[in-house]
């Protein structure tokens, strides 16, 4: 149990890390309504260009902004591909990641760079968690910020309005190919700012550590809002933060999972089935619960109950 | 203000599904002209109107707005002179924002979008104001979802929202015909406010031959990708459904064929 409790602190850096990825994809899946699997290979971008930076000496903010537009050129090709060659969004982030495969492995010149913390001086590892877990909330905050000040703005609304109707927004004079490049360039800027985080956390970049991003961002962004949902009261800040509590359940439940000791090889398999199951729920909302012969039922029902209600308080008015 | 000249537009060209939607529109509209468009179904009405909107590039013609040649402009920069609403209400406004935030937006329909914030308090007060016209109850709702709204609510704001910025020209497609009778002639008493109030020039497609006689100064009758009748002014004013009826098997040679516009 305190092996469990130990564990705590680092599902949590981890899950503040992955949180900050997950606002990458709901940029993307929420806000643009494009699911961006470009992410799988930005994440990867961003560690390499990170390690390889830190590496050969040059500082930390120097890094993370190397990153930061790396990962926005990822967003940017995945944009061009698929407005301006036309290409369905899920093909060109599939054609995106491929390219980073190749990219990655020549940023790093291997598969796989050690970024140890003993050698480096770096913002955040897994052998500091108190000062990482700060850094890490400080990050959030800030980003969640800038975000909403972001999507607040003239510009940012066009961006909003793209996702929600394109038709509405052309026909409003908004560039939708534009506004969709600009929503792709930040996301992926994001996730490959946590895949440069992620690096140092766990010490080193590998060409692997982006499989099935996508899946762990979507499943914080479905966690939090299944938990915490009724928190936001559609304020814009509240969704981000619960995007970044739905990750840092996720690495709990990730820890816990391990800790009873489940098969760490299923793990990936489970967040799979885990995220078809949400993505089902509102189709099958849609499909057998809205029906007309459901809301007839339900209304058959509270009349009955109403019925019942009535009658009960007759007795007893009789009594 | 709108000047068509030999617009041409073929659909699916050199496939067994090739259409000629437009076979030479010609069409020249006057300031404060509010024409309506009637004709059967595929007889280029909506195409017409798309071909302005520039949904495509059309096969060949020009397209002026202003004495602006807008034929090789993408959509998008055409919206600063029209203001467009479509038939199906889901598709003029955004569901998932909020009715203030969407009005924000057509505000700034053909301005450069900046960092600047969405939505200024001044604005607020103005939308409100504007809300309050419609005599919907929208403007004490300016925060709500616009997926909350009815389909008649829907059609009143996205009308609202293509005419917040005066554009050169209105599009009407169908506005009404999703609509039930009594919503339906309410959107159209609507329609015919702002339009007369701002001094528009509007262009209504609509299936309902009495709405088309009854609407405007000057219809127009399609057939088969062109214009085959053009009144306006007292004439116009004289038409009655029987005559328009006449007028069409006269200009076409044929029998109206669509019984819903001649009885809706």
């Amino acid at each position: 149990m305190i092996n469990y409790l130990s564990s705590l602190p680092a599902a949590c850096t981890q899950g503040i890390i992955w949180g900050i990825m997950a606002i990458g994809v709901y940029i993307t899946y929420k806000i643009l309504d494009i699911a961006d699997l470009t992410v799988d290979g930005s994440i990867c971008t961003g560690a390499a260009v990170c390690a390889m930076m830190v590496i050969n000496g040059q500082p930390m903010w120097l890094a993370l902004i190397a990153s930061v537009i790396a990962g926005m050129l990822t967003g940017l090709v995945t944009g061009i591909f698929h407005t301006f060659m036309g290409i369905p969004a899920i093909l060109s982030g599939i054609l995106t990641q491929l390219i980073l495969w190749s990219v990655n492995l020549k940023i790093m010149g291997a598969a796989n760079q050690s970024l140890s913390a003993t050698k480096y001086n770096l913002l955040i590892s897994r052998l500091n968690l108190d000062r990482s877990i700060i850094i890490l909330q400080l990050l959030a905050i800030a980003l969640i910020i800038v975000l909403y000040w972001f999507f607040g703005t003239e510009f940012g609304s066009s961006v909003r309005s793209t996702g929600a109707n394109l038709n509405m927004s052309r026909a409003q004079g908004i560039n939708t190919s534009f506004t969709k490049i600009i929503g792709l360039v930040i996301s992926n800027g994001i996730v490959a700012l946590s895949g440069a985080l992620l690096a140092q956390y766990q010490g080193n970049a590998d060409i692997n550590m982006g499989k099935g991003a996508i899946v762990i961002g979507l499943a914080a962004v479905i966690i939090g809002e299944a938990l915490f949902g009724w928190l936001c009261r559609n304020n814009f800040a509240l969704k981000l933060i619960v995007v970044v509590l739905g990750g840092i359940v996720y690495y709990i439940v990730y820890t816990t999972v391990i800790y009873i000791g489940l098969d760490a090889d299923l793990l990936k398999m489970l967040s799979a089935l885990l995220v078809a199951l949400f993505l089902a729920v509102p189709y099958w909302k849609g499909k057998y619960f809205s029906g007309v012969k459901n809301v007839e039922k339900r209304a058959l029902k509270q009349e009955k109950k109403a019925a019942k209600k009535a009658a009960r308080k007759n007795k007893k008015e009789v009594a | 203000m709108l000047e068509l000249k030999d617009v041409r537009k073929t659909f699916n060209p050199g496939t067994i599904n090739a259409k000629k939607a437009l076979q030479g529109v010609d069409l020249h509209l006057n300031a404060g002209d509010f024409v309506t468009i009637i004709g059967g179904n595929g007889a280029g009405k909506s195409t017409v109107m798309n071909a302005i909107a520039g949904l495509w590039p059309i096969d060949s013609g020009t397209i002026k707005i202003n004495g602006k040649d807008v034929a090789g402009l993408p959509e998008h920069k055409r919206a600063k002179y029209l203001g467009r609403v479509f038939q199906d209400p889901m598709m003029g406004t955004a569901a998932t924002m909020e009715i203030q935030e969407n009005l924000a937006i057509a505000a700034r329909r053909g301005n450069h979008r900046t960092l600047r914030w969405g939505i200024s308090s001044k604005e607020k007060k103005m939308f409100r104001e504007m809300l309050a016209v419609l005599g919907l109850g929208l403007e004490d709702r300016m925060t709500a979802k616009v997926g909350l709204l009815s389909g008649g609510q829907r059609q009143a704001l996205t009308l609202l929202m293509a005419t917040l910025k005066e554009p050169k020209l209105l599009l009407l497609d169908e506005h009404t015909a999703a609509l039930d009778p009594k919503t339906a002639a309410k959107v159209l008493e609507l329609t015919d406010n702002i339009i007369s109030e701002k001094k528009l020039t509007a262009m209504m497609v609509t299936h309902n031959m009495r709405d088309a006689i009854a609407h405007g100064n000057r219809l127009i009758m399609m057939h088969e990708g062109r214009i085959i009748f053009d009144v306006s002014g007292e004439e116009k004013k004289a038409l009655t459904v029987d005559a328009l009826l006449e007028k069409f098997s006269q200009s076409s040679g044929q029998e109206f064929s669509n019984d819903r516009a001649l009885l809706s």
